[in-house]
């Protein structure tokens, strides 16, 4: 017998679209001085879902201003509690317009309901209660003078966020940002800017004094002229090793302090002795969550060659029961890819695989006919030489490399210009430690993978960036310490 | 299969020449671990699949054909087995389109009485044996338990492991006694052939995951048609996780062997709402082949009336309530 699944799709009634939105500087929404503007679409069906305003380098700079003035203004003279409040009051309207923003989140972006129902929106509001707790709390932080002086914010806060998390990476960038005392404006991803754009009625509701956060979308170019903008103090940015190179190179000689999320080509480790049912569950976890779009995901699975044959065999059996399609579908696994131009370079880099000899597989699945879809794919023999095995394909496409000793996995884990993160399935405690302790990745999951927390600091070795973000280590990126400059 | 060919068999399985405790400990210790928080993770993903419209109704009907309804009570009496009897063959007087449960299960001494009020039905009727629910009495004890629920035409036993000689490693013990009763439900065929075994783990005790791997692999080494987690007088009973074990236990036990084993959770499974999401993780762990009364069974009393009531809701789109299914 055979159980079909009929579809279960939430409903997107919760969701009030206006057809067009302008920008949110000093706490209202504005027109564009002199911006065009350009639409944001559903990749799951290439529907128009609003028009949004392409902001002009007159537009940031409006925008900084906003910033600078709420800056000297109201939010710099609150206490930390006071400062807090409004944190913790953003948070608890996250949580109660939690399915508005869990359908539109999936709408724009593409990412399966079940995803930004159970992930997304649920840690976007962990951030602002973690740090809604830290604001009155800096004191304790362990980052005040040598004289004991209390840490301070730097100012004003240019951010520039991904489109593969879009409301949790934005609740990563303010959440730290104002608990700390700073003011912000962030431009979110082109192709995902409406989560933004309801939070900043969030901030409205939250009755968050005038200019505290900005949001200013658009594209690169909007991204720049944030970047470059003299009156912002520090630039935090997420996203490709390329952009933040760039980044960083714009700022240098500056006064600006910047942190940077960059890519990676995390290696997700199984040993012979790992509870392999679980390990295969993580390696799902670390690869098709997010459809791949995942700057920490497992890309590479690292198999101890003993137990490969026996690991890809249950890997592939369990892929064919991942569910693509709908992303609206309650029981949809895996959504579309986030803009043609993505799927565009993970077919690219998935024939440079074929080309270099590595084995493809996919399961048998039916990819709707509209929208931008990639099928889950692993590919086996793949060689530590190969691109795929090297270059980040930020897609759900598996790399299956095989190693005989916990040395060569390690030398093969950190063979890679990136150091975001790493996996390691075994059921044997000291070797997890000795693992944790020469793997070169910013956070080294055992025993699971892709788990994400407020209070666990986050970020890169090597070219994956530098700062962390989340828990204490993160508050010192937004604040000057004396101690640490 | 007598207890003989149990070792045989068992001996061929794992490459030795003699059937050593030491040998079932080497190959039951060498299985893959389970990791607790990331099997249970697993369990409450398939628990968030949502089941609607004729998925649910296909559901709801297939849980009801893998009922075994219940009543293991000291208080049984004839009328109270005749009363479930007359349930499983007629579960919802109102629509005579409900399927029939799968078997009705009760203490040996009332097999007679089932078996004479389910006459003429495909219904099976089980019989719980071996000193159950402790399973504490000796072997010819155990022994003669079985032959009696056999002789008296049980279709089904369900036995309980020696948990004592399980926890303190005895696994030789443990497996001779399971391939022992299979061999006490040895019939002729004349008078319809073999009672099937469950053999029932009872995972509450066991207390970890990785000694419920263990302890499936064993009652299959055994000779086990089915595994069974509980006997419903220990808590927690039946957990979606530890099915989940069982059915990857299953699973494996088939591409090892080619041998098809039955899953039965039992204990604590009371809602439609439960009922479907042992469905999902049956469908999507041991996959579709598993998907019959032949291979899954709930073990449960009170499920039956939930599910009825589900089934008259998706029927009617309205709840009819507690006094429109019948109590027996």
């Amino acid at each position: 017998m055979t159980f079909t699944y009929a579809p279960a799709p939430e409903s997107r009634a919760i969701v009030d679209l206006r057809p067009s939105y302008g920008l949110f500087i000093g706490g209202e929404f504005v027109e564009s001085d002199g911006g065009g503007h350009f639409k944001s679409i559903s990749p799951a069906t290439e529907e128009v879902l609003a028009e949004v305003t392409e902001a002009s380098a007159a537009d940031v700079d409006r925008a900084v201003r906003a910033a600078r003035k709420a800056y000297a203004g109201p939010w710099g003279r609150l206490s930390g509690a006071e400062r807090g409040k409004y944190l913790f009051r953003i948070a608890r309207i996250l949580q109660e317009r939690a399915r508005e923003f869990a359908v539109l989140e999936t709408l724009d972006n593409g990412k399966p309901i079940k995803e930004s129902r159970d992930v997304d929106i649920p840690t976007a509001a962990a951030h602002f209660f973690y740090h809604a707790g830290w604001a009155d709390k800096l004191d304790y932080a362990g980052l005040s003078t040598p004289q004991g002086g209390s840490p301070k914010p730097l100012g004003v806060v240019g951010q520039v966020i991904p489109w593969n998390f879009p409301l949790l990476m934005l609740a990563w960038k303010i959440a730290p940002a104002l608990a700390t005392g700073n003011t912000v404006v962030l431009k979110p991803a082109e192709t995902t800017p409406l989560t933004a754009l309801l939070f900043a009625e969030v901030c409205q509701q939250a009755d968050l004094p005038p200019g505290v956060v900005n949001i200013v979308t658009g594209a690169g170019a909007t991204g720049q002229a944030l970047v470059e903008h003299e009156g912002v103090d520090k630039i935090a940015f997420t996203g490709s090793t390329a952009v933040g190179k760039a980044i960083a190179r714009s700022i240098a000689g500056t006064r600006k302090r910047a942190t940077l999320e960059l890519g990676g080509k995390a290696a997700n480790i199984v040993f012979d002795d790992a509870a392999i049912d679980q390990a295969v569950e993580g390696i799902v976890n670390g690869i098709f969550f997010n459809q791949g779009h995942v700057c920490c995901a497992g890309s590479r699975l690292l198999v101890q060659e003993s137990v490969a044959d026996d690991v890809v065999s249950r890997l592939k059996r369990r892929l064919t029961t991942l569910r693509v399609g709908d992303p609206l579908d309650k029981n949809t696994d895996v959504g579309a890819i986030n803009s043609a131009a993505q799927l565009q370079r993970i077919r690219d880099l998935v024939e440079v695989g074929e080309a270099e000899g590595a084995i493809r597989w996919s399961p048998p699945c039916d990819l709707p006919d509209r929208g931008f879809w990639f099928a889950p794919t692993v590919f086996t023999d793949v060689s530590q030489t190969h691109r795929i095995a090297q270059e980040e394909v930020f897609g759900p496409v598996l790399s299956v490399l095989t190693f005989r000793t916990p040395q060569e996995a390690v030398a093969r884990a950190n063979n890679t210009p990136y150091g975001l993160s790493a996996g390691i399935w075994t059921e044997k405690g000291s070797r997890i430690l000795w693992m944790a302790d020469q793997l070169r990745a910013g956070v080294v999951w055992a025993n699971t993978f892709n788990r994400f927390d407020p209070t666990s600091p986050f970020g890169g070795y090597k070219e994956s960036g530098y700062g962390r973000e989340g828990g204490r280590h993160g508050l010192e990126a937004y604040l000057t310490t004396g101690a640490t400059r | 299969m007598s207890s003989s060919t149990a070792t045989t068999r068992a001996r061929d399985h794992l490459g030795v020449t003699r059937l050593t405790g030491r040998a079932l400990t080497s190959w039951l210790h060498g299985l893959p671990g389970v990791d607790r928080v990331g099997c249970d993770a697993r369990a409450a993903a398939l628990g968030t699949r949502s089941i609607k419209t004729t998925a649910k109704a296909w559901a709801i009907d297939t849980a009801i054909s893998m009922v075994d309804l219940t009543t293991l009570e000291g208080a049984d009496t004839h009328g109270k087995v005749r009363s479930l009897c007359a349930k499983a063959r007629v579960p919802d007087p109102s629509d005579p389109s409900t399927p029939q449960v799968a078997a009705v299960c009760v203490y040996n001494d009332l097999v007679p009485v089932a078996i004479d009020a389910l006459r003429g039905t495909d219904i099976h009727v089980a019989a719980v044996a071996t000193a159950f629910p402790s399973g504490r009495a000796s072997l010819q004890v155990k022994l003669a338990d079985t032959r009696d629920a056999v002789q008296a035409g049980a279709h089904e036993i369900d036995m309980v492991i020696d948990r004592g000689a399980f926890l303190s490693g005895r696994y030789l013990d443990v497996f001779d006694e399971i391939a022992a009763i299979k061999g006490a439900c040895d019939r002729p065929e004349s008078e319809g052939g073999p009672a099937h075994l469950k053999v029932i783990l009872e995972t509450g005790e066991l207390a970890t995951y990785d000694n419920v791997r263990r302890a499936s692999f064993l009652a299959m080494l055994a000779g086990a048609d089915f595994i069974k987690t509980s006997t419903g007088k220990v808590s927690p009973a039946a957990t979606l996780p530890v099915t989940l074990i069982m059915l990857e236990a299953v699973r494996d036990w088939r591409d090892q062997t080619g041998e098809m084993i039955g899953v039965k959770p039992a204990g604590g499974i009371r809602t439609s709402k439960d009922a479907i999401k042992y469905l999902v993780t049956v469908s999507e762990t041991a996959g579709e082949d598993w998907l019959d009364p032949a291979r899954f069974r709930f073990g449960a009393s009170s499920l039956l009336n939930d599910l009825i009531l589900q089934r008259h809701k998706l029927r009617t789109g309205a709840y009819s309530g507690a006094d429109y299914v019948t109590i027996d």
